[in-house]
């Protein structure tokens, strides 16, 4: 304790007899980020929880129903539903661009022609806007007209229903998101790739080690971390989808499609039920913190400094 | 003796008299530049009612000195925003263009439209040929609340109808199908899936199909809810009956994938020329016969809605334009609101191919065959329809969870679901929101 008021003492902006107080006007220059984060991040998530406690309908009264909206939310089917949607195409939707970006940053790591132009052409879909790409796959998913089938019918396979099938609608727009998205787990794991030495590589030719063992032995572990940044970058851009889903499917057929967004989306701007729109965000918010602050944990654990 | 100052006092008496005879004999002219110099801002729903107003915007602004500043937006965005707008008191709009059957109870519990009755009474806002009783008795009834406002001049009413391949009709040896029984018995006829020829399409998708099953619905003369608007008819077995054959005729005789169709890949479907039959709004008539984007320019016809068991409608929905009361240019926005429902501009849009007019007078124009691109056939079953038409949605607030909830179900059907099975579990689901609508 002593020692720490020593040290403030000695700062040169603490006050002391005869010298200017800087540290009091300080709060002056802190005053208008402060006041912005208050007005555009506190103050709607206060006024959403306050909304989650109370039955609020646009075109009617208020009433305080203290946690009805959150227990209506563990009982109902399409919530519940939509919960494991969410988990279901997020999974999917990291698990596959991780596991073709990790592939895609090996290839583009080693030399070959046309090297440059290859990588420029991959991360093409990456620089697209999302609605505007969304509403291409839509027009390619057709089951009539559209050209996915015709070219699965130029190598003899079946017509797929694609997003108009109860069935292959999460997969497909699993596949959208991969496309969309693999190119920027390959630059992350290629900028962890690049930076490697080549020692352990040479040491490994020395001692007769294959490409794969190379891969899996030095590789691997040395850009997990990049791999973790990836992949929670992709967990929370899954889980927040809702630009490609809504212009493409608009959470159908039925309710095939629709996860969390959609359903919070429709419940707070079709039905005009706010109170219940906000306990879904602040539900919705909990789960993202947890698998965020989960992942955190786990590139903690990995690191390797 | 008549004096020369009599005289010449006479004749200019009688010189001057057809002027005040005439004077004394006209009505006033309606002074459409009484609110010379302001503005309005429209908030419009993207659609060819819209494309009408804009075309026609100039020739407002020059008839009446009022500046207008338009914005279309695509209705999943523009209705949300409305509403919202609406409820934080401050619109930034003075004239709202929307659906009444999806939103008319929303902003009528509200009370955030102006009552049109006392503009409509005032002679000073109302020109002497708006003529409101030349409006159809359907759209009169769909622009006035429960208590009996007025709160929106309505625009358009997009009536619903068969569409039909006349070739694929003509090699088939087939009529157009009278009731509901003969157009399955045709979709089954025509359908050849080895072909890539099918005989039915309709709305499979979520909430966009529920009007096609309220068209079914309607030839047992039933609407889904009461006239009070509180008890709902939707597992009656009318009702499941309206469910068996929209299973029927899109699991067997639409193309696959019918289950995520809306309005608009049944349209491109039925314009490639290999769909027998597609039930939806007449305002989708305009690229069926654009050469650019249609292949059956020349062979679509245009069929009432068959009949049903018990009875014959066909179903009808509202777009209308209303005002804010926190508006500060509301005169101004009547006489918009006005001159886009006038006899002129509605006759534009139907010859357009943007609807149907709410007016009765536009159907006896005599200039309204000449001038429509879209023949006899398609203005005939427009008047037929407007006849038999009836509202297709329930007019309740939570008309849009309706549409979710019973739409899921027909989802369902598509997919294998029993009609009686789904149609109660989703009665029971709606329930409890109905009756909470209706305590607020």
């Amino acid at each position: 304790m002593g020692a720490t008021t020593a040290g403030l003492k000695a700062h040169p902006f603490v006050h002391e007899e005869g010298r200017r107080n800087y540290a009091r006007s300080y709060w002056l220059f802190a005053m208008p980020a402060a006041v912005v984060v208050a007005a555009v991040i506190v103050f709607p998530w206060l006024f959403t929880l306050v909304m989650s406690v109370h039955d609020w309908k646009v075109s009617g009264n208020v009433y305080f129903v203290a946690l009805r909206n959150y227990l209506h939310l563990t009982q109902d089917p399409r919530f519940l539903w939509a919960v494991a949607r969410t988990l279901y195409f997020t999974t999917a939707a990291v698990v596959a661009p991780v596991l073709i970006g990790i592939w895609a940053a090996v290839c583009f790591a080693s030399n070959f022609p046309l090297r440059g132009v290859a990588r420029t052409i991959f991360i093409m879909p990456m620089m697209a806007t999302p609605v505007a790409i969304a509403l291409v796959w839509t027009m390619m998913f057709h089951p009539q007209l559209g050209v996915l089938n015709y070219l699965l019918s130029l190598v003899g396979l079946p017509p797929s229903g694609w997003v108009y099938s109860t069935t292959t609608v999460i997969p497909t727009l699993v596949m959208v998101e991969t496309w969309q998205w693999t190119p920027l787990v390959m630059l992350i794991v290629l900028g962890g790739i690049s930076g490697l030495p080549i020692d352990p590589y040479e040491a490994a030719i020395i001692d007769g080690a294959n490409s794969w063992q190379m891969f899996r032995y030095i590789t691997l572990p040395l850009v997990w971390p990049f791999i973790i940044v990836a992949s929670v970058m992709r967990i929370i851009d899954a889980l927040k989808t809702f630009d490609t889903i809504f212009v493409i499917t608009n959470g159908g057929p039925g309710t095939s499609s629709e996860t969390i967004n959609m359903l919070l989306y429709q419940t707070a701007f079709g039905y005009y039920d706010l109170g219940y729109a906000s306990a879904m965000v602040v539900v919705f918010f909990a789960l993202i913190l947890v698998i965020s602050l989960a992942l955190l944990r786990v590139r903690r654990m990995e690191r390797w400094d | 003796m008549i004096g020369r100052r009599t005289l010449l006092t006479s004749t200019a008496a009688v010189l001057a008299m057809p002027a005040i005879v005439e004077r004394a004999g006209a009505q006033p002219a309606f002074d459409w530049k009484q609110f010379k110099g302001q503005k309005l801002v429209l908030s419009l729903t993207k659609n060819p009612r819209a494309d009408n107003l804009q075309q026609h915007e100039k020739e407002f602004e020059e008839l009446t000195g009022i500046r207008v500043e338009s914005e279309q937006m695509p209705e999943q965005q523009q209705r949300p925003k409305m509403v919202m707008e609406l409820a934080s008191g401050n619109p930034s709009f003075d004239v709202t263009h929307f659906s009444l059957h999806v939103s008319k109870r929303v902003v009528g519990v509200g009370r955030w439209l102006e009552d049109m009755r006392p503009y409509l009474a005032n002679r000073k806002l109302t020109a002497p040929d708006y003529d409101w009783a030349d409006m159809s008795p359907g759209a009169l009834r769909a622009a006035t609340q429960p208590d009996g406002r007025i709160d929106s001049l309505p625009l358009e009413t997009d009536i619903w109808l068969v569409y039909y391949n006349r070739q694929i009709f003509q090699q088939k040896g087939l009529r157009f199908p009278q009731t509901f029984d003969e157009m399955l018995a045709a979709a089954r006829k025509i359908n050849d899936p080895a072909n890539g020829v099918y005989g039915f399409v309709a709305r499979g998708v979520k909430n966009a199909n529920v009007p096609v099953w309220t068209n079914f619905l309607l030839g047992q003369g039933q609407e889904t809810v009461t006239p009070d608007g509180t008890t709902l008819l939707t597992d009656t077995p009318e009702a499941i009956w309206a469910g068996e054959i929209y299973k029927t005729i899109l699991r067997e005789c639409a193309p696959p994938g019918v289950v995520g169709f809306n309005w608009n890949e049944c349209q491109t479907s039925f314009m490639q020329g290999k769909i027998g039959m597609w039930m939806d709004g007449v305002g989708f008539t305009p690229p069926l016969l654009d050469p650019k984007v249609s292949k059956i320019v020349d062979r679509v016809g245009f069929g009432l809605m068959p009949a049903g068991p018990k009875a014959h409608h066909c179903s009808v929905f509202t777009d209308a334009l209303g005002i804010p009361v926190r508006s500060k240019a509301k005169e101004a926005a009547y006489l918009y609101c006005q001159w886009a429902t006038s006899k002129q501009m509605l006759l534009n849009m139907v010859n357009m191919g943007g609807g149907a007019s709410p007016r009765l007078s536009t159907y006896n124009d005599p200039t309204l065959l000449k001038a429509s691109p879209f023949g006899r056939e398609w203005l005939d079953t427009l008047l037929a329809s407007m006849k038999i038409a009836r509202p297709g949605l329930p007019e309740i607030v939570p008309v849009t969870e309706f549409r979710d909830v019973f739409g899921i179900a027909l989802t369902n059907m598509i997919s294998g679901g029993d009609p009686a099975a789904e149609l109660r579990k989703a009665t029971e689901a709606f329930k409890p929101v109905l009756a909470q609508s209706l305590k607020t």
